[in-house]
């Protein structure tokens, strides 16, 4: 049983983004909500408070009307893979309750609700600000329980909650395959919420180290980038954009620095 | 007992015929001083056997509350007249979900009428048939709601036997009452019968440490960055 195991090649799911097809509709978010059970407050617009595992940013290119742009861009959890792809992304290297963790044979750093203390190191230690803490007891409008969905465990107060590449519906690929005794699932066995959602096709999902899958040759796009790459925590959302201040304002640089 | 520093200063206090006195007054004294230790070691062992009962044989008395299922299940009797052993009843579904406990649908199949003269089946046709109520029973084996457990990947890729985990319950006539933890809800099989922490069987006890500790031996799966075990997100959600 050892050796079968072993036998199974690492996989490392991650996504890429098309910007460009982005239209901001928000119906990726909408879609993460109501997959993985997120709470949502009477006033979401306290954004100190809410709780958005995917959420769009609105990116402006800063000039004046004939030149103006505008970009949406959704960012779940990058998933980072750390320096080497050794799995020691910054929330999994500072969290003191062992409640973060990261598999290295799915790439998918998880998040453990009940081992999780809410010392919110690893929300000061994400530099994408992918991780939420619950203020509060997520309260559900009457009758809402019963459309909760089992698969996802909910979140009580005092703990960090993220994107997690909707691991649940990997786990039941995996069992329907291992049911018709497989052991591996195909491309659209495993697709997530968001990915499933978007009605311009920007999303595409799989693992980034299987060649028969999209995503692995849409990662290698010459217009392909990664949100604030030099901090060299090797995410695996990319982004991909015709737009070269859309690429540039993927990290930070200085008024004159050249890229 | 008086001793003769004691009749000194009796003496040297008192005149001669108050002697046995002082004397008797100085064996008090003297008794004082021993008394307290040894009670102070009787009252520490008193102490300590007594909190000893309460936390062994009163408090896990306390802590668990007895609930009888509402129809006494025989399984040998059933297992005796089915095909397939425990799949029979509680089967897997075709996405690779596991059913569990078996729907009241499907134990009407055979159940419509009163069959032997079980007074349990009779309750349960009465009961439940009739009414087309689900028989609210009790699960032994729940786990809280961060828990992903997949029977398929245990028993069709491991090929575990149900008795692994659950114990030789295919053999019981009748079921065991249920014992809830009146804290967190869960059932004491989830904690194990055991007060000192010893496991005699693979099926005495179900958490999160005894997954680990199998997974740890059959798989040797070290995906985990932070503990170098089986990766976290294989059994939870």
């Amino acid at each position: 049983m050892k050796e079968e195991q072993s036998k199974e090649k690492v996989k490392k799911f991650g996504m890429v983004i098309d910007l460009d097809k982005c239209t901001g509709c928000g119906a990726c978010m909408v879609a993460c909500m109501a997959e993985n059970n997120v709470p949502f407050k009477e006033d979401e617009s306290k954004k100190l408070d809410s709780i958005t595992w995917l959420r769009i940013y609105k990116l402006t290119n800063g000039k004046s009307f004939p030149d103006a742009d505008i970009c949406y861009l959704p960012r779940p959890c990058q998933h980072c893979g750390g320096k080497g792809d050794h799995g020691h992304s910054p929330c999994v290297s500072v969290c003191p309750a062992t409640a973060t963790d990261y598999n290295k044979e799915t790439g998918i750093v998880s998040q453990i609700y009940t081992r999780c203390f809410g010392c919110r190191y690893c929300m000061a230690a994400c530099p994408y600000h992918a991780r939420y803490f619950n203020w509060w007891d997520p309260v559900w409008p009457d009758g809402m329980e019963k459309y909760l969905s089992p698969n996802v465990s909910v979140r009580m107060r005092g703990v960090v909650e993220k994107c997690s590449f909707c691991f649940h519906r990997y786990q039941l690929a995996m069992d329907k395959a291992y049911y018709e005794g497989r052991r591996e699932i195909e491309e659209t066995e495993y697709q997530t919420a968001c990915t499933q959602s978007c009605p311009a096709n920007a999303i595409a999902f799989g693992d980034l180290n299987n060649s028969g899958h999209a995503v692995y040759e849409l990662k290698k796009d010459k217009n392909a980038f990664r949100l604030l790459e030099r901090l060299q925590t090797n995410p695996k959302v990319y982004y991909l954009s015709s737009r070269e201040w859309v690429r540039r304002a993927g990290d930070n640089y200085l008024k004159d620095e050249k890229k | 007992m008086s001793t003769p520093d004691d009749k000194t200063k009796g003496v040297s206090a008192e005149t001669g015929g108050e002697e046995a006195v002082a004397s008797f007054k100085g064996v008090d004294e003297k008794e004082q001083g021993e008394g307290p230790g040894g009670f102070i070691v009787l009252f520490f062992i008193i102490g300590f056997v007594a909190s000893l009962i309460i936390g062994w044989v009163i408090f896990p008395k306390l802590l668990y509350s007895q609930k009888r299922q509402p129809v006494d299940f025989n399984h040998v009797l059933h297992v005796e007249t089915v095909d397939n052993g425990c799949e029979s009843c509680h089967i897997f579904r075709e996405d690779g979900s596991y059913a569990g406990v078996p729907k009241l649908a499907q134990c009407a199949d055979c159940h419509q009428e009163v069959q032997g003269d079980s007074p349990q089946e009779k309750i349960f046709v009465e009961e439940y048939v009739a009414k087309e109520k689900e028989v609210p029973w009790l699960v032994y084996s729940k786990q809280p709601d961060c828990v992903f457990f997949s029977h398929t990947v245990h028993v069709k890729l491991a090929g575990m036997d149900c008795v692994t985990c659950h114990g030789p319950i295919g053999e019981s006539t009748s079921l065991k009452p249920y014992e809830e933890n009146r804290l967190t809800g869960y059932s004491r099989d989830i904690w194990g019968k055991s007060m000192t922490g010893i496991k005699k069987n693979s099926w005495d006890r179900m958490k999160m440490d005894d997954c680990a500790e199998c997974h740890e031996k059959e798989t040797g799966r070290k995906s985990s960055v932070q503990t170098d075990k089986d990766a976290c997100f294989v059994c939870h959600k």
